[in-house]
């Protein structure tokens, strides 16, 4: 971002507005007005500008909302909201917002939407999931959720009878990170991730772009990592934020991760520089690995990803000289290549190997409070589970696939036959989806969408239930595992807009007229928060007053050093070999696999975040749109050359496959590996309700059409494709 | 007079612009205006690169040509210090003072017609706080106070880092320093 955009933006705005000399500014200037402002009103919430749900504060001056800012008691965000937090208030005023319920009729041998009543929209969703359950059985109901407000969706169709509920966030995500370390260690990787960068001395990211993705308490503990001088290690093609931070950063080919992986257990066992009583105390499979990794050589390794065997060792070494106060970074969004499970193994070993878990300055162990739920009748036992189609095909998947329940709905005989979306936009965040929702549009019986803006996924929706934002409604305590256990409430800090609605309220209107009361047995959700803070001796006037309750840790943050180790794997300790694996017909030990190479002519599509905008749910924000209206695709001056193509044109990428993006400005910088391009996710709309958004910059997720699904846990790969170049004519 | 700097590491920086953001909200600056932005200066050829981010704004120099280009006296000094403020109703908006400016650091306000600019967000300074963008900083990569305290954080800071300004031979005395 230059400054030179805002210039060019401020003189579009004003132009016309041709200045005369003034006498004085009628008006004093805003830091005049403010020097003589009385205190602002102050009330507390949680931000959800993404997923981190850092504690906020809205400032409201003199009855006009003023600024969000963070929590100084909230170790998300330590009283710091990040780019996108701090533009909260963007998506409160965004006039493209939805504000009434939409029903889609036909008329004039067309549909549109037509502007309804809450009671029509309600009265219509309940009636076509009433009739679904009495022709075919509640089960046959399926969910596509996001988000905190998800929870108020899924405990209104676990009470009506249906388990699948999916998030994008297993398969399109973290699904294959969490399964790769729970193979290893039982147990997932927690959100936030119990790094333990500010305590490491080595700290080694594997395509994690933290700073470019600004989960706020990620990036303050990898600058505390920084500060502390703390060895940086970072693998990725680009030249990243986080790869600029870094005394070593290897340029690796897109692909060959597991290469690396490999290479680096190798130098480690064949050195011996692990822990040997460690790996005797806390360790399966030892032999078996070591047996393994001896051809893997960094010799064998750098053939493959272009990084020097010297390099392979010399990171490896200070890898295990740091160890265990080495942070091997899971990363986040994890699906690549297909194989992405055996990549986060690969990990999960090398971690394993250098006693990594439980360790000060690696991952430390994290604690979350036990809030209870509110008494509600128990759930009916779901006539059908999301299990019985997904297992067949994915039998390692610990949750629900998308990608399975959408092909399931796309099919010529579905078994699922309604979808209720909230809080996620499908088309720009399942590859394929478009093409793939518009089929089961064809067959589904109800898709209700519930958004607060007009995104691609309200396109397909029978019945559009608006949600007010964040800022405007209560969700679910804020309950996660934590370094320093605590709880943060999301409370209502400004007036609702329109007639948009909480999420808990649609989901307990809903409820009654499916005849669930029992489940949703109160007035206002602020008696279910009321209730659950009582019992953890707080209130919802206390949560108003503070924002973040803090209590105190039940174990300690990690182990003692020397004493064995308890893991919740089958066998109690850290699998390195994985029993689990090999009884479910899959390689025991991570396999490098070559993946496609690139087309002659074409470039890996790499893709990855920027700190001004989360996945495609921002880029109408008016206030974010000012920082990054467009995304750039990243060309190397290589490549930019071979294509005459200039800094600054707008090109559009053709894929593998011929399909052809919007048209999209070009970065050349030597910041792309020469056979790459890189663009942020979440550009190019193609919903014409958000007019700042539509149109601006390309949509990666339509180029990404070749999707290999990880055969342990259904994770939809999305790195495996290429782009070419079409120059646009000059406008 | 008491001198105010900010110090900036770019170490840590990571480039978000949430300094940007949070001194929009603060300051309440017009849609597509903006008091302080971030360069990006990359270097050298794949793969021996090097990246540095700056958070820049004005530089509330110790000589500042803005003001003495002023020909109203809405460019001032606020309270004795080098913090450099426009008072809005004796501005004509005449653009002397950007001219003046080495920094370009200075904008038209629309639709008023006075000249804006970063004000080390002097109504927080007056009450002990930092500006917006120093307090959102989520690298915590930047830092404001009273340089000539060799107690203070910036004091120290500058004692014992790197640093740099920027276009220190116009001989404004920028007091924004860089951490490198």
């Amino acid at each position: 971002m230059q400054r030179r955009d805002f210039l060019k933006l401020s003189a579009t705005l004003g132009g016309g507005a041709l200045l005369g000399p003034l006498a004085g500014c009628a008006r004093e200037a805003a830091w005049q007005r403010m020097m003589q402002a009385g205190p602002a009103k102050v009330s507390r919430t949680v931000c959800n500008m993404c997923f981190w749900s850092c504690a906020a504060e809205m400032h409201v001056q003199d009855g006009t909302p003023w600024k969000i800012t963070g929590n100084p008691d909230d170790p998300h965000c330590a009283g710091r909201l990040c780019t996108r937090g701090t533009a909260g208030l963007g998506a409160y005023y965004d006039p493209n917002r939805l504000v009434k319920p939409l029903l889609r009729v036909n008329r004039g041998g067309g549909q549109e939407f037509s502007v309804v009543r809450w009671d029509d929209a309600l009265d219509f969703t309940a009636g076509k999931l009433q009739k679904l359950a009495a022709e075919h059985g509640p089960d046959r109901v399926a969910a596509m959720v996001h988000g905190a407000g998800a929870a108020h969706f899924a405990h209104l169709l676990r009470a009506f009878g249906t388990d699948a509920l999916a998030e994008p966030a297993f398969a399109q995500c973290r699904g294959p990170r969490d399964t790769g370390f729970f193979l290893t260690f039982g147990q997932g990787i927690s959100s936030p991730e119990q790094t333990d960068m500010e305590n490491a001395r080595c700290v080694v990211l594997i395509g994690a772009h933290i700073g470019e993705n600004l989960h706020n308490s990620q990036v303050r503990s990898f600058a505390d990592a920084i500060r502390n001088d703390a060895t940086i290690i970072t693998v990725d093609p680009r030249f990243s934020v986080a790869a600029g931070k870094a005394r070593h950063w290897l340029p690796i080919k897109p692909g060959t991760d597991i290469a690396l992986l490999l290479g680096w257990i190798n130098v480690i066992i064949s050195e011996r520089l692990y822990d040997p009583g460690h790996v005797a105390r806390n360790t399966l499979g030892f032999a078996e690995l070591a047996g393994y990794i001896a051809p893997f050589t960094p010799e064998w390794a750098y053939g493959e990803t272009g990084i020097e065997a010297a390099r392979i060792r010399e990171t490896a070494r200070i890898m295990a000289l740091h160890a265990p106060a080495t942070v091997v970074h899971p990363g986040r969004h994890a699906v690549w290549w297909g194989d992405d499970t055996q990549r986060a193994r690969a990990m999960a070993i090398l971690a394993g190997l250098l006693g990594v878990w439980g360790a000060k300055g690696g991952y430390y162990l994290a604690e979350r409070v036990a809030v209870p739920d509110y008494p509600t009748p128990a759930y009916p036992v779901p006539k059908s589970s999301w299990r019985d189609l997904t297992l067949k095909q994915f039998p390692l998947a610990g949750a629900p696939v998308t990608n399975v329940l959408l092909d399931d709905m796309a099919s010529d005989a579905p078994h699922y036959r309604a979808l209720l979306v909230y809080s996620t936009n499908l088309p720009m965040t399942m590859p394929n989806a478009p093409a793939q929702l518009a089929r089961a549009a064809q067959k589904l019986d109800l898709i209700a969408v519930s958004d607060v803006q007009p995104s691609e996924m309200t396109g397909f929706a029978d019945v559009v239930l608006p949600e007010c934002t964040y800022l405007e409604r209560y969700d679910a305590l804020r309950n996660e595992d934590e370094r320093d256990p605590c709880i943060a409430l999301r409370a209502p800090t400004l007036p609702v807009l329109g007639e948009s609605k909480p999420g808990w309220w649609i989901a307990k209107q809903l409820a009654e007229r499916l005849g669930l009361h029992a489940y949703f047995p109160w007035g206002d959700y602020s008696q279910v928060l009321d209730w659950q803070l009582q019992r953890l001796g707080s209130s919802l006037s206390e949560m108003a007053q503070v924002g973040v309750k803090h209590f105190a840790r039940q174990t300690p943050p990690y182990f003692t050093p020397g004493a064995p180790q308890e893991f919740k794997t089958p066998s109690g300790k850290i699998e390195l070999y994985s029993e689990t694996l090999a009884a479910a017909g899959f390689d025991p030990l991570p396999r490098y696999t070559r993946h496609a190479e690139r087309p002659e002519g074409f470039y890996h599509l790499n893709y990855g975040r920027a700190p001004q905008h989360s996945f495609s749910r921002t880029q109408n924000n008016p206030v974010l749109y000012q920082l990054m209206p467009e995304n750039l695709v990243w060309l190397h001056p290589l490549a930019a050359t071979a294509f005459d193509i200039k800094d600054g044109a707008y090109i559009r990428l053709v894929n593998q496959d011929g399909v052809v993006s919007n048209k999209v400005r070009v970065r050349v910088t030597e910041r792309t590996r020469p056979d790459s391009v890189w663009l942020v996710h979440g550009f190019g709309h193609t919903a014409q309700g958000l007019e700042l958004a539509y149109g601006r910059g390309a949509a990666d997720s339509s180029l990404i059409t070749r999707v290999p699904c990880d055969p342990i846990m259904g994770g939809t790969a999305m790195r495996g494709n290429f782009v070419t170049f079409r120059k646009e004519a000059a406008a | 007079m008491t001198r105010y700097a900010m110090v900036i590491d770019t170490k840590t920086c990571v480039g978000c612009t949430d300094c940007v953001d949070a001194c929009r909200m603060e300051n309440d600056v017009p849609a597509g205006l903006c008091y302080d932005w971030v360069v990006e200066a990359t270097s050298g050829t794949y793969p021996d690169l090097s990246t540095e981010f700056r958070s820049e704004r004005c530089n509330h120099c110790s000589h500042p040509t803005c003001v003495e280009a002023c020909p109203t006296g809405a460019s001032q000094t606020w309270n004795a210090s080098n913090i450099v403020v426009v008072d809005a109703t004796i501005c004509t908006g005449c653009k002397a003072c950007i001219a003046a400016c080495p920094y370009d650091a200075r904008l038209i306000m629309m639709p008023d017609g006075y000249i804006g600019k970063c004000t080390f967000c002097v109504q927080r300074v007056a009450k002990g706080l930092d500006p917006a963008c120093v307090s959102v900083c989520p690298a915590r990569a930047m830092y404001f106070g009273l340089p000539d305290d060799p107690g203070s954080e910036v004091g120290r800071l500058l004692a014992t880092r790197d640093w740099y300004t920027l276009a220190p031979e116009t001989g404004n005395q920028p007091n924004v320093y860089y951490l490198r």
